[in-house]
């Protein structure tokens, strides 16, 4: 019973820890699908070039991976802002986006895939830091820091997010820009810009995001299929857009999986998010927050 | 032209293609076809879906596998109970009742939303799938599982002959029935739904019935499509059998090739199934997996309504569809429509 119970508390924590990090990797997608409409399934394939270039700089410079995600972090927004413009152009402005702009989508996560796969091979990756390998111990408590590293980042990456979408002009406007397009242009700004940089926003994330993956298991090209289902269930439940809501759902997912892989094996965890989603999607459509 | 006469037409291609890989005399035209006619099964199986009906499916290869894998399991059980090997028409029949079977529930469970949750849905399935039939020791786990191919069969000869012989008749088989979906109220039906759902489902089109009916016999297709596949490759793993390649090939074929009508999936199927087998054998099998990759981001910016509609455009004898056209979306996200 007492190790049960240490398994039961233990699970509870790294459900908790990885909760968190699920939130940065979702955070992204509840931008771009839960605000902007824009189903970018390539999502998770955009984390995994976020891995590959800080495990590139770790081991070529030995730089820090969470540092070399922000110092990247402009160039995934310029990426972000190129592919939504091309997204505008080819798919949104003649009406398009539901078949072909999924398939656009699905191309885009299928070439950063295999490209990774042609030039890295499908060795997995890892990286070197200070924060890997120790871990703090109480009682029966055992929190890894690297876990623990990207838990405290990814609540600052998730506060940031929600004071800049609730208190600064850009950030009202993206949240605007989901309700009426039309209102917001007359305004005087301009909707496409305005979902421009909140694409950007939402694939700069990723960048971090795949920092933290990189740091918490070791990386390969198709690692970012897992998270598709998972991204997309938290998105979900969380209520379509709420960054609040995601936190909830990420956690819930994070303790949910962790328990699962603890009590019944780790084969069985990727299931959970699935279940999550077809049940939200049955339930409660609207997700836990949703508005 | 009338169904039954299309049916002949194609059949009699089909005797002569045969025919004519008879006379190469080499088996791997057998193996490289087989390869082909799979994929056109498996693009007209999406587009009847996805161009008739515009709901993306992004889990071509778990309803592919989940042909493949009832074929084991039945396998693997009458080895176990030292019963008579079952036919292949027959594992097909099972095969596309498991998929369409799994087609209908998932339809039925995402198909009320709006069509993007139903492209993740699909996604999403794909990965479940998986984790159950790794986590299923009987049809062989993550290890994997071995099918023992039969030397030769009766009146064919190589076996490898017998598989492309039947993956033709279904890839007729396949190619008639969506013209024949196309041609009736169904296919107007799905037009419509394609179009504009809201303003179907206001005209007293019943939608989901409608979308039902195509998730059914899409995953049947594909299905149907995986149940030969474990005596062709004779060993079975899960994680290429879930592969991404099914997924990515079995949209860009129809994309390629044109969505609004039958032939469209068919001359993608034949043009990039081919260049593949072309591709696999002179370049590597990771580079052309790349190009269809490109090619399909390359033809939904560039040519939106594939070959044919370049065709089409062209020939200046009808006005490309769906161009210049504006899909009103007026539903809130996950708003029942």
């Amino acid at each position: 019973m007492i190790t049960s119970f240490d398994l039961l508390i233990n699970a509870m924590v790294s459900g908790i820890l990885i909760g968190a990090f699920y939130a940065a990797v979702t955070a992204g997608v509840s931008l771009s699908f839960g605000i902007l409409d824009i189903v970018n399934i390539a999502h998770p394939a955009f984390i995994i070039l976020g891995s590959y270039i800080a495990y590139i700089f770790n081991a070529t410079f030995g730089l820090d991976p969470i540092v070399t995600a922000i110092l990247a972090m402009p160039a995934f927004y310029v990426l972000g802002a190129a592919i939504y413009q091309v997204y505008y152009v080819s798919f949104e402005k003649r009406g398009q986006e539901s078949l072909r702009g999924l398939a656009f989508f699905f191309g885009i996560m299928f070439i950063t895939e295999v490209s990774l796969v042609l030039y890295f091979g499908v060795d997995y990756r890892y990286v070197d830091a200070p924060y890997i390998g120790p871990a703090w111990h109480f009682a029966m408590i055992d929190v890894p820091f690297r876990m623990l590293v990207p838990f405290l980042v990814s609540l600052l990456l998730m506060a940031v997010l929600q004071l800049f979408l609730t208190r600064s002009f850009i950030g009202r406007a993206i949240m605007a820009v989901a309700q009426d397009q039309l209102a917001l242009r007359l305004m005087g700004v301009d909707p496409i810009r305005i979902k421009r940089i909140a694409f950007g926003i939402s694939i700069a994330t990723a960048s971090l995001a795949g920092a933290f993956l990189v740091i918490i298991q070791p990386v390969e090209p198709s690692v970012g299929r897992e998270y598709i289902g998972r991204v997309f269930a938290i998105c979900v439940l969380g209520g379509m857009g709420s960054l609040p809501g995601t936190f909830i759902a990420a956690m819930l997912i994070g303790i949910v999986e962790s328990l699962t892989s603890t009590f019944y094996g780790p084969s069985w965890a990727p299931a959970v998010s699935f279940g999550f989603l077809l049940l939200t999607l049955a339930v409660r459509p609207a997700g836990l927050l949703g508005r | 032209m009338r169904t039954p006469i299309f049916l002949l037409i194609w059949l009699v291609i089909a005797a002569a293609v045969f025919g004519g890989s008879l006379a190469v005399g080499n088996d791997y035209v057998f193996f490289a076809g087989y390869v082909v006619m799979q994929y056109v099964v498996l693009g007209t199986a999406w587009n009847i879906l996805g161009g008739y009906c515009g709901y993306v499916n992004f889990g071509s290869a778990a309803f592919f596998a989940l042909g493949a894998y009832s074929t084991v399991a039945i396998y693997k059980y009458t080895l176990d109970a030292d019963f008579y090997p079952i036919p292949i028409p027959v594992l097909m029949l099972v095969g596309g009742a498991v998929s369409g079977a799994v087609g209908f529930g998932m339809g039925y469970l995402t198909l009320r939303l709006r069509g993007a949750f139903f492209a993740i849905a699909t996604l999403a399935l794909a990965v479940v799938l998986e984790t159950l039939v790794i986590n299923w020791d009987y049809v062989g786990g993550s290890r994997g599982a071995y099918v023992i191919r039969p030397e030769e069969i009766a009146p064919i000869g190589n076996y490898i002959r017998y598989l492309f012989l039947i993956m033709m008749v279904l890839a007729v088989g396949a190619i008639t029935i969506a013209r024949l979906i196309e041609r009736s109220r169904l296919g107007y039906g799905f037009a419509t739904i394609r179009d504009d759902e809201l303003a179907a489902e206001a005209s007293g089109v019943p939608t989901l019935r409608l979308k039902l009916i195509a998730t059914t016999i899409s995953g049947a297709l594909m299905g149907m499509a995986g149940a030969p596949f474990p005596y062709y490759i004779s060993y079975l793993q899960p994680s290429s059998t879930f592969g991404l390649d099914y997924a990515v090939n079995s949209i860009a074929m129809p994309l390629i090739g044109g969505t609004t009508s039958w032939i469209g999936p068919l001359i993608g199927a034949l043009l990039l199934g081919t260049l593949q087998q072309i591709a696999t054998v002179t370049i590597s099998s990771a580079v052309n997996l790349l190009i269809v990759g490109c090619l399909l981001v390359f033809f939904v910016i560039v040519a939106p309504n594939g070959i044919v509609g370049l065709v089409r455009a062209y020939l200046q004898r009808k006005p490309v569809d769906f161009v210049g056209r504006r899909r009103v979306d007026t539903d809130a996200p996950g708003a029942v429509p």
